[in-house]
């Protein structure tokens, strides 16, 4: 289908291109409403190959292009259950979300992340699986997991590791600290900062640069670059299953949901 | 380097510009949450255009606890 409208993001096809739209407030966190979404999306892609050449992940946020996962919800739900029947709620989630990573990874034509704001957690783990990320000048990107006594969990550091160099992955997740856009650019992960307010422009203006080329051979170059750390992935998801089973993590997760900002993102 | 008081200037008129504050209305020693009425993601929006203004590169990590502009400043003060 040539549009869609579902309850955390949207998506057309114009000029051969995806324009697929997070808008899921406060900052589209990724709980199971966006996963639904998500899910059917890359369920179509299938079909929106036919039609498109481009993807263009992008956010109706003013706030940012994604906070990361919704842990208002993953406190909730995991407070309603214990023991194993959490751990395999857990790792049922968890898997859900890399195969719907991992299809955005591998999709069938060149895909751009054009990323403002907060770009935190599973957000920056979203926009790693494109080929192209392209950001606002004051995007700021954040593994913060750490302070919640978990790793990224939605693929970020097989993909880190995949696009940097190990230092620069090592300052990011062990400090857990944000960077802004022109120093992501400065280690890699941004292809190109733009002026405030202008990223989709530019997003756009890339997108009608790829047009020039034969998709399949766009595929077949990206297959080749950049291959999926499939066994990195799957031990990330042991990893920070097993971390969440720890007491510090409901205690991370209590304090992030008790606090009084309603956006809670400093450290 | 310019001195601490040039760059709490500085701070005070780059929050003042960006929040719509009037710079008269705001102090070294206020609580730049509660005189801006900001959250700490618009607290993140200050330290990136903070970063871009004086060419620094400022760990977030570094802001726990710092609520004033002129602490604010001092942190600042030390990356220049």
């Amino acid at each position: 289908m040539k549009t869609f409208q579902g309850k955390t993001l949207s998506w057309r096809i114009t000029d051969g291109v995806i324009e697929l739209i997070l808008n899921h407030g406060p900052c589209n966190e990724i709980g199971l409403a966006m996963l639904a979404d998500l899910e059917q999306f890359v369920a179509a892609l299938g079909t929106l190959k036919n039609e498109a050449h481009a993807l263009i992940i992008s956010s109706a946020r003013s706030e940012g292009f994604c906070a990361g996962g919704d842990l208002r919800e993953l406190f909730r739900l995991s407070q309603e259950v214990s023991g194993a029947e959490k751990l395999s709620g857990l790792r049922n989630f968890i898997e859900r979300i890399h195969r719907v990573m991992n299809a955005l990874d591998e999709a069938p034509f060149t895909t751009i992340a054009a990323v403002n704001g907060l770009t935190f957690g599973g957000g920056f783990e979203l926009a790693l699986t494109c080929d192209l990320i392209i950001a606002d000048k004051m995007a700021r990107f954040c593994f913060p997991e750490l302070r919640l006594g978990l790793i990224p969990g939605f693929g970020g550091i097989p993909r880190l590791n995949r696009d940097l160099g190990n230092a620069i992955v090592r300052d990011l997740v062990l400090t857990g600290r944000s960077i802004n856009a022109a120093k992501a650019q400065s280690v890699g992960i941004v292809s190109q900062v733009t002026a405030e307010g202008d990223v989709f422009r530019v997003a756009r203006e890339t997108a009608a640069q790829l047009k020039k080329f034969d998709r399949d051979t766009s595929v077949a170059a990206k297959r080749f670059i950049k291959p999926i750390p499939h066994d990195e992935l799957r031990r990330e998801i042991d990893i920070f299953c097993e971390l969440f089973m720890r007491p510090a993590v409901e205690k991370g997760l209590r304090k992030f949901v008790e606090s009084k900002d309603a956006l809670p993102y400093l450290p | 380097m310019g001195s601490l008081q040039n760059t709490t200037e500085e701070v005070l008129r780059l929050a003042s510009e960006h929040f719509k504050v009037p710079r008269e209305q705001l102090a070294p020693d206020d609580d730049f949450f509660k005189k801006l009425g900001i959250n700490s993601l618009q607290a993140l929006d200050l330290l990136t255009r903070i970063e871009h203004h004086f060419k620094i590169e400022l760990p977030d990590y570094e802001l726990q606890g710092v609520s004033n502009f002129r602490t604010l400043a001092e942190r600042i003060q030390l990356r220049l």
